[in-house]
């Protein structure tokens, strides 16, 4: 396909996502010809080919060529045992799933190590009759199964700072991640206790050391809160919350609490630790805003993304993510002019509510800079903001719940850095 | 078979089918909890909210827990409170000072039920649960002190410690009430 036939969208070499389809990018695979065959001699059956391998095993692992792929966490505190995150690679993933293993965590006092034939889940409070279930027994309930990111209220909170951060999509945005959860509707099992009409919330306990508690509405509680017992397909693994787990849909993280081993039916939150003095956003006139439930409406180009390095001019595949805590995906658009025009990327996606969506746009870069941002809607008409404007409205005095639009720059040399435009 | 018993056949079966699929759904409700009693979960229960509900019995000083303090709190959180780190900041801070307010348990916390619950549930870091109930009051009395909010001889218990106004206690908007 000649460069006169591509269609141009917006300013600075975006291009029609209709381009995406049939085509598979033509343009650049001319312009990588010479170095994709490498060296003048013919194609050979590589040695790989004339051996068989191993056999079937009886648990897989991924390519030895993909170990790289790990996910990123800090130095361990000693103030502080078991506690801390780990960054989901986003830059290196694909589509909307995040692999079990490589799902962000965050822990408040490591992770249990439950023996699930001990674990126990009580419902206690204000119902009609306390319950203690066993985990062979919550096995047997009717279960279901949806699609949902899960984001750390703290994701993203490093943008909020005086100057921008030398950062990759993984270790400034790397606390989302996206996973089939299967499990409890939570209303099943309170409608089994009896919930009295004077229970407004739903107070959650883990089993970690912490035995860390968040508040739940019990609004929500009664609407899609599951008690989720398999993730991806297998048991919720053990940094997840093994062996069940509490999941808000939508909300961030913390209150999706893991190890989940009591729910108690009162009728004013509990005030825990992590809903007072963490996890609450203080205001520029010194308010804190509580109970800041939703994530908000957002997008992140994962690829070209921060301390990557474009080593050719041509045709890119802009790709990214987008999601939203109140609804499903509706639009992203996409700048390379650093936000003066945009142009709407492909969705990819299952559009299910709360999930992670997958866009795409093919992007000439023609060697010069270039600032690409996205932009989503969601289903409710959100809009995500700005960074000026998420400074303007909440000030940088807490870094939770940050959704704004990130700007990768591209260099002239193709180095691809975090920015503020 | 003629038609009209075949049409007959098919009513019945349906009908059997729709009987069938009522006690199928009735049946599948499934009970699967056993029944417990608040007094059998008084040890597992470790809520104690700002109403007063679920705090034991029992009292303390902040004069009684200042050995406590110093010995299983202050490696982290240092003799005075001042931290050892950014985060085990016990005291000090103003939340209308300049810049970024330092938030801690004097400056930011609404609740003084929090620290008892805190304290209870998830303290020492390297052995929670490892306070008896009398160490919980008398360490949340002295960080109480610590931070001027009692006095050294203050006696804390259940109905003292809810009654405590924190500094910050008006400083909080509920997002989820507003709408």
């Amino acid at each position: 396909m000649t460069q006169e036939k591509l269609e141009r969208v917006a300013g600075n070499g975006l291009l029609s996502r209709r381009h995406l389809l049939g085509m598979g990018l033509a343009g650049a695979g001319s312009v990588m010809t010479n170095s994709a065959l490498g060296a003048d001699a013919g194609l050979q059956i590589p040695s790989w080919s004339k051996v068989p391998g191993p056999g079937a095993s009886g648990y897989g692992n991924r390519s030895s060529h993909t170990e790289h792929m790990q996910r990123m966490s800090g130095n361990p505190n000693p103030t502080y045992p078991g506690g801390g995150a780990s960054r989901s690679p986003l830059a290196e993933l694909q589509g909307t799933i995040t692999p079990n293993s490589l799902h962000f965590e965050r822990h408040h006092a490591g992770i249990p190590d439950i023996d699930p034939s001990m674990h126990k889940l009580v419902i206690n409070g204000l119902v009609r009759q306390p319950l203690v279930f066993d985990y062979e027994d919550l096995l047997k309930y009717p279960m279901v199964s949806k699609i949902h990111f899960l984001e750390c209220s703290g994701n993203s909170g490093s943008l909020l700072r005086p100057s921008p951060a030398d950062g990759s999509a993984q270790s400034l945005h790397g606390l989302v991640s996206c996973a089939e959860w299967t499990g409890i509707p939570l209303s099943t099992l309170l409608d089994e206790a009896g919930v009295d009409p004077a229970a407004q919330w739903v107070s959650a306990v883990g089993a970690d050391a912490a035995s860390m508690g968040r508040s739940v509405p019990i609004d929500k509680a009664m609407d899609d809160v599951l008690v989720a017992l398999f993730q991806n397909g297998e048991p919720v693994r053990p940094e997840q919350g093994y062996p069940m787990r509490l999941f808000c849909p939508g909300w961030e993280g913390n209150i999706s609490v893991k190890w989940l081993t009591q729910l108690k039916l009162t009728s004013e939150p509990s005030q825990f630790r992590d809903e007072t003095s963490k996890y609450t956003d203080t205001l520029p006139d010194r308010n804190s805003l509580q109970f800041t439930f939703p994530m908000g409406t957002k997008s992140l180009i994962t690829s070209p993304s921060g301390q990557m390095a474009l080593n050719r001019q041509g045709i890119y595949q802009v790709t990214g993510i987008a999601w939203s805590g109140r609804g499903s995906i509706r639009r992203v658009e996409v700048s390379a002019d650093g936000g003066r025009s945009w142009a709407d990327a492909e969705i990819e996606s299952h559009q299910s509510d709360k999930a992670l969506a997958r866009f795409r746009i093919p992007w000439e870069w023609s060697g010069g800079s270039a600032v690409l941002q996205s932009r989503a809607t969601d289903s409710e008409g959100n809009v995500q903001p700005t960074r000026d404007a998420v400074l303007a409205d909440h000030g940088r005095l807490s870094s939770y719940h940050n959704h704004c639009i990130q700007s990768w720059a591209v260099n002239s040399n193709g180095g691809v850095a975090n920015v503020y435009v | 078979m003629s038609m009209y018993k075949r049409a007959l056949l098919f009513i019945f079966s349906v009908t059997l089918a729709s009987i069938g699929f009522v006690s199928f759904a009735q049946d599948t409700v499934l009970k699967l909890g056993s029944p417990i009693s608040e007094e059998q979960l008084s040890e597992f229960d470790l809520i104690a909210g700002p109403d007063g509900a679920g705090f034991p019995s029992g009292s303390g000083s902040a004069a009684q827990g200042k050995q406590v303090f110093d010995t299983r709190c202050a490696a982290c959180h240092a003799l005075t409170g001042e931290g050892t780190s950014g985060n085990t900041v016990l005291v000090g801070g103003d939340m209308h000072s300049e810049g970024s307010p330092l938030r801690t348990v004097g400056s930011y916390w609404p609740h003084a039920s929090t620290l008892f619950d805190f304290i209870r549930r998830a303290m020492p870091a390297d052995a929670p649960k490892s306070l008896t109930s009398e160490e919980v009051y008398q360490v949340t009395a002295y960080v109480l002190y610590l931070n001027g909010i009692v006095d050294q001889n203050t006696v804390i218990n259940r109905e003292t410690l809810i009654a405590i106004e924190m500094p910050n206690k008006d400083g909080f908007i509920d997002k989820n009430q507003v709408r």
